[in-house]
């Protein structure tokens, strides 16, 4: 028998890009809570991310769930050497904005205001766009973001040059490419699979 | 022991100021490549076959133009049993789909200024024989999902469900190809980071 998509309808639509919070509703069906099991479970990493449609959405295949998991909090959470949380969350929210992932841009400009106390860099970002002129070394990360997010990749050696000139080191630099690749793949499976609207 | 793939495209030798920059965050490392090996070698396939996982891989990479990751699925591809003739469908399948993004459309609203045109990839009649339905399907999704996925909408996904892809099949597929995207980015930017150091 063929599956079918969940019809979303009647739900308010974010028309902007928002540090607001946002809901997410899956256009496919995620797995019931109580018809998975162990292995389905121990893929969420997180026991709370049982409450998201997302995440019991992604825990059909498991394997993959659980490594996407463990590689992104490695990226983000990481504390040591590389670039400060705050700017990797800059490249999310950077690569974000440039997809147009309008709920992944929410959360991770959400994190990187958070983290640099930098609010109105932040909105501006969200409010123009990655051409907004935030600082140098800002910039420099946001540009090379937008780069590497390109389609064929943009990424050259002047991105790396403007990054260095920042003061960053090659592990910040790998944090940069390595947080604005993961937001490719983040981005696309949450366009992909459901949309975003205001948390209720 | 399948050697790490980011290493191996990226030609990062042990030892070398990249190994290093990388040993910083060995578990994204080690999960990089349990996310590739979650795809490419599943402790079971699923709906998903290797030929289907990997037909698809040909043509994301081919999309990306990215020649060390095309090489490597090209290989990958003719490893899972691809034909001469699918290899053939796919590499036009490729220079037919080929364009810049990310582009597409935004919610109606303010936003709509920065919508961008570009093409929506279908496969050409030539090419369905070849590629057979539940491959036409998913790289018609696929080419969505590489250069306009802020496109993406419910039918989108309907369209793979009736195409013979389940629910579960098509989480896989989203996957594989989101997966790529990142993986097919880091090996890029450490390629041009290696010549910097």
């Amino acid at each position: 028998m063929t599956d079918k998509t969940i019809p979303q309808s009647g739900h308010a639509v974010p028309t902007v890009f928002t540090r607001d919070m946002l809901d997410w509703l899956p256009w496919l069906e995620p797995m019931a809570a109580d018809q998975m099991g162990e292995r389905h479970l121990a893929s969420l990493v997180d026991a709370a991310r049982v409450k998201s449609d997302y995440f019991r959405l992604l825990a059909r295949d498991p394997d993959v769930l659980e490594a996407r998991t463990r590689t992104d909090k490695d990226i983000f959470y990481n504390p040591d050497a590389g670039l400060p949380r705050a700017e990797r969350e800059l490249a999310a929210a950077a690569t974000s904005r440039l997809n147009g992932c309008i709920y992944c841009a929410s959360v991770h400009a959400r994190f990187a205001a958070t983290y640099s106390k930098r609010v109105p860099e932040v909105e501006r970002l969200l409010a123009e766009g990655t051409g907004a002129d935030l600082d140098a070394r800002w910039n420099a990360i946001v540009a090379a973001s937008v780069a590497l997010t390109s389609t064929p990749v943009a990424f050259g050696p002047q991105h790396v040059d403007a990054l260095r000139g920042q003061g960053l080191d090659d592990e910040a630099i790998v944090d940069v490419i390595n947080a604005a690749s993961f937001f490719n793949w983040a981005n696309r499976l949450m366009l992909s699979l459901g949309e975003p609207t205001p948390a209720a | 022991m399948v050697a790490d793939v980011i290493d191996t495209l990226a030609d990062i030798a042990p030892g070398s100021p990249l190994d290093k920059a990388r040993t910083r965050r060995t578990v994204a490392r080690q999960q990089a490549q349990a996310s590739y090996l979650s795809l490419f070698k599943p402790s079971s396939p699923g709906g998903v076959s290797a030929l289907e996982r990997h037909a698809v891989a040909a043509y994301v990479a081919g999309l990306h133009g990215q020649p060390q990751a095309e090489a490597f699925y090209g290989a990958g591809l003719s490893g899972a049993g691809g034909t001469v003739a699918l290899k053939a469908a796919i590499a036009m399948a490729v220079a037919a789909g080929r364009t810049e993004g990310p582009y597409g459309a935004f919610p109606k609203g303010p936003l709509s200024v920065e919508d961008k045109a570009g093409p929506v990839y279908r496969v050409a009649a030539g090419l369905r024989a070849a590629l057979g339905p539940r491959l036409v399907a998913a790289f018609e999704h696929t080419h969505m999902l590489v250069f306009h996925p802020r496109d993406a909408a419910a039918p989108s996904l309907q369209a793979l469900l009736d195409a013979g892809w389940s629910t579960t099949d098509v989480v896989t597929l989203s996957q594989l190809v989101a997966f790529l995207a990142f993986q097919i980015r880091v090996v890029s930017g450490l390629r041009v980071l290696a010549t910097k150091v």
